[in-house]
């Protein structure tokens, strides 16, 4: 009784989270709907019993939402209305409406067809952590490397983009090294 | 689901809401004396015995203050944020064990709400969230001192959550658990079990990161007094400042509960003894973040951000690799 009240409440708060991150034209209040529906989301773990799952999803979406909020501080005043260009509604509403309905008929066609069965059984005695530990690192071994490559390629990508002058820094310097160092700039004409 | 468990669920919940929602207000008064003791003050003296009776006053002037909403902010999300800071703080409570279990009147008691087997994970995945709210206040205020403290606060946010995160998974790999009661069990061997003797780095590295999760003072940027007002409080007045006000402090018994369970041997065997030596601990950790308000100077942005990524993490991961090599 107490999951189908906990399913039926987290399902409506998190759709009509979602929902108001996509209609409201004021940022704040996307931004804070996006991140509120993501923590929701994570009550769906816990009513599973996948704990790990879901104390993942908490730290993982409110530090990703947290940046979403850093790049709208920087880029405009967060406490104005966005204006937005409306396009063709009908156009937006009907893709939607469809890609809605074909995602639910991929997910559950499997379970309509009753052939989906679960090839890793839970292991008693073993713990949340330990089973997700156990089948990535024997089944999934290697999308689980691949991912971790493409991340090192990113974050390689990002020092090179980020890295011009990294070997300098104004805490150690005095105010006439900084002088100097914006003069030379100046001169050649790069943004300090 | 019994209905016995359900009512225990609910009684824990208010205890432990009661309990710490006093626990910062005298908190408040701990720190106006401990400050005014190190800097030759007297502190608060007037009211009541020794200035006592001041929590109560502070409490009936911030209920009663008029509740201002200024004209420009975004309205419902600088009328919630206070109460993100103040709720995830106690949601974090909920997989701490704050006593071992004891038997009252014939039942037994476990003082923790919910017995996750993810609990740290769990405590500090909250408590970042609660930076929303200093965040969120300071980006709805409209106003240009609690823009800056919310960019400071996201800055903070997404930097010393790494440190946190890494420091910790030192003593997760010895243990192999992530629930607190594990940690507990780990240790119960006495002093010489704690894991603090045998992961000291890891201890340093969550003690200083664990300043920067409460903001407060070598890395209290986010309401630097003499720099940008009070930070994202600039706007707020009488109750929701409060909230801000208690989420901190409840923050603040929380990590030192967090802190005491993982590296100092929390409730040993869980005996009598043992719960005393808990919150003695948990009082010589809340000490030490008014001692170090009264001792150190805050560090700028740069500074904080140069100690996280080019001091604080290499060692991290330095120890985890240790650590490592050594349990291989």
């Amino acid at each position: 009784m107490f999951e189908a009240v906990a399913f039926y409440l987290f399902a409506f708060l998190t759709i009509s989270m979602f929902y108001i991150a996509v209609t409201t034209s004021q940022a704040l209040y996307a931004l804070s709907a996006l991140a509120a529906g993501m923590i929701f989301i994570s009550a769906f773990f816990f009513i599973l019993g996948a704990d790990f799952l879901g104390a993942v999803q908490i730290v993982v979406y409110s530090g990703a939402v947290m940046a979403l909020y850093a790049f709208g501080m920087m880029f405009f005043d967060t406490t104005r209305d966005v204006k937005e260009k409306q396009g063709n509604k009908a156009i937006v509403i009907g893709l939607s409406v469809i890609s809605a309905v074909l995602v639910v008929l991929i997910v559950s066609a499997p379970i309509i067809g009753s052939n989906i069965e679960a090839f890793y059984p839970v292991t008693e005695g073993a713990g949340n952590v330990q089973e997700v530990g156990m089948v990535l690192f024997t089944k999934y071994l290697v999308p689980f490397e691949v991912a971790a490559v493409m991340l090192l390629v990113a974050m390689i990508a990002g020092i090179v983009l980020a890295g011009k002058k990294m070997d300098l820094s104004l805490t150690l310097m005095n105010e006439q090294e900084i002088l100097e160092m914006r003069e030379e700039s100046k001169s050649k004409k790069v943004l300090p | 689901m019994e209905t016995a468990y359900l009512i225990e669920t609910v009684i824990k919940i208010v205890v432990i809401l009661l309990i710490f929602s006093a626990l910062a207000g005298i908190g408040t008064y701990f720190e106006r004396k401990v400050l005014a003791f190190m800097q030759r003050r007297l502190g608060p003296v007037n009211v009541g015995p020794f200035g006592l009776l001041q929590v109560a006053a502070d409490g009936i002037k911030l209920f009663t203050k008029e509740d201002i909403v200024p004209k420009n902010v975004v309205g419902r999300i600088f009328k919630i944020a206070p109460v993100i800071t103040a709720a995830t703080a106690f949601m974090a409570a909920a997989a701490i064990p704050f006593l071992p279990s004891f038997t009252l009147f014939g039942y037994e008691v476990h003082p923790i709400v919910a017995d996750i087997n993810i609990g740290i994970l769990y405590i500090l995945g909250v408590m970042g969230i609660g930076l929303y709210g200093p965040l969120l206040g300071g980006m709805a205020s409209a106003n240009k001192f609690s823009l800056l403290s919310a960019a400071r606060g996201a800055a903070i946010f997404i930097s010393y959550e790494v440190i946190t995160g890494l420091s910790i998974l030192a003593p997760i790999m010895m243990v192999g658990s992530l629930s607190l009661i594990d940690f507990n069990e780990y240790q119960a061997g006495g002093i010489t079990d704690w894991i603090v003797w045998s992961q000291p780095v890891a201890f340093i590295l969550f003690w200083i990161a664990a300043f920067a999760e409460t903001g407060r003072t070598p890395f209290h940027l986010i309401a630097n007094d003499h720099e940008i007002i009070d930070g994202f409080g600039t706007e707020y007045s009488g109750m929701r400042w409060g909230l801000f006000f208690i989420g901190e402090y409840a923050n603040m018994f929380f990590i030192s509960f967090v802190m005491a369970l993982i590296f100092l041997g929390g409730y040993g065997d869980g005996s009598f003894l043992g719960a005393l030596g808990l919150l003695a601990k948990v009082a010589f950790f809340f000490f030490f973040f008014l001692w170090t308000r009264a001792a150190w100077p805050d560090v700028r942005p740069d500074q904080l951000m140069w100690l996280c990524w080019k001091v604080l993490m290499p060692i991290a991961v330095i120890n985890i690799v240790i650590t490592g090599i050594v349990m291989m």
